[in-house]
């Protein structure tokens, strides 16, 4: 069913606690895929809240993928999603550019009093993740990271 | 992206139809907004009930047409979902926007 959709969704048997996607790089495509998983039946027990958390920080973070890594020649997304002991563990796989420095963006102060337009998505990334660490392996970006969710009591 | 723009006295109250402010839809939300705040008031109050998810490009697509309203006329958001105020929130930009928990007084018994 989730196939349908071209998103090439695919909920593993085993473990059953995790769901792995592929998203072409266009904003789009990541709305597609981020409405897709929030249906899905994995993530119901979440509140609201946790919702909300995980959904701002995965855009974030693939808004980034399509913005920068793939800012040049288009490409794929693979989406890890495992929710597991009250965490959501999130791996991000891609065939874009490197992180320049090769590593993590710092994060930048926001000051209200200058007005940015941008620079917002790695401040709320690192404010609502823990263990992000960004690897290049060969011609591939990886950047996981995991939040900590509460469920419907 | 869908707004609807009502004028009440010197008050124009936007209405985002749309359930989300993404990357998706950011540069659109800018062009319908310079194109409705064109029109002169006093005030412009963007109404937000409707809107579930915000990222940091809609954020900034809100900036931005905060910055176009010039040093006067101040944009004043109304109807904040709790994933869209926990942006505001998170980036410090609550300070920057009259923020109302609901539509102004005079909008609602206008209604």
């Amino acid at each position: 069913m989730l196939a349908e959709k071209g998103l090439g969704f695919s909920q593993s048997v085993d473990p059953p606690d995790t769901v792995r996607f592929m998203l072409p790089s266009d904003p789009a495509s990541i709305r597609a895929g981020l409405t897709t998983l929030f249906a899905l039946d994995l993530l119901r027990p979440l509140t609201e809240e946790s919702l909300g958390t995980v959904q701002i920080v995965l855009a974030e973070a693939l808004n980034n993928v399509v913005e920068h890594a793939y800012v040049s020649f288009p490409g794929k997304i693979e989406v890890w999603v495992t929710l597991r002991d009250g965490f959501m563990f999130i791996r991000l796989l891609d065939d874009g550019l490197p992180m320049p420095g090769g590593t993590v963006p710092g994060d930048k102060r926001i000051r209200s009093d200058d007005l940015p337009e941008g620079g917002f998505g790695w401040h709320m990334i690192r404010t609502l993740s823990h263990d992000l660490t960004y690897q290049r392996d060969g011609t591939r970006n990886l950047l996981s990271f995991c939040i900590g969710v509460d469920y419907h009591s | 992206m869908k707004l609807e723009s009502q004028r009440l006295g010197e008050m124009i109250v936007i209405r985002v139809m749309d359930d989300r402010i993404d990357a998706a839809g950011a540069i659109q939300f800018k062009e319908r907004m310079r194109e409705l705040i064109a029109d002169p008031s006093e005030r412009v109050v963007l109404d937000m009930s409707n809107v579930g998810f915000l990222d940091s490009s809609g954020l900034g697509a809100v900036v931005s047409v905060m910055k176009a309203l010039g040093p006067i006329r101040r944009l004043e958001l109304s109807g904040l979902t709790p994933t869209v105020e926990k942006v505001f929130r998170l980036t410090r930009m609550d300070s920057v926007f009259i923020i109302h928990k609901s539509l102004p007084e005079e909008r609602r018994n206008a209604g």
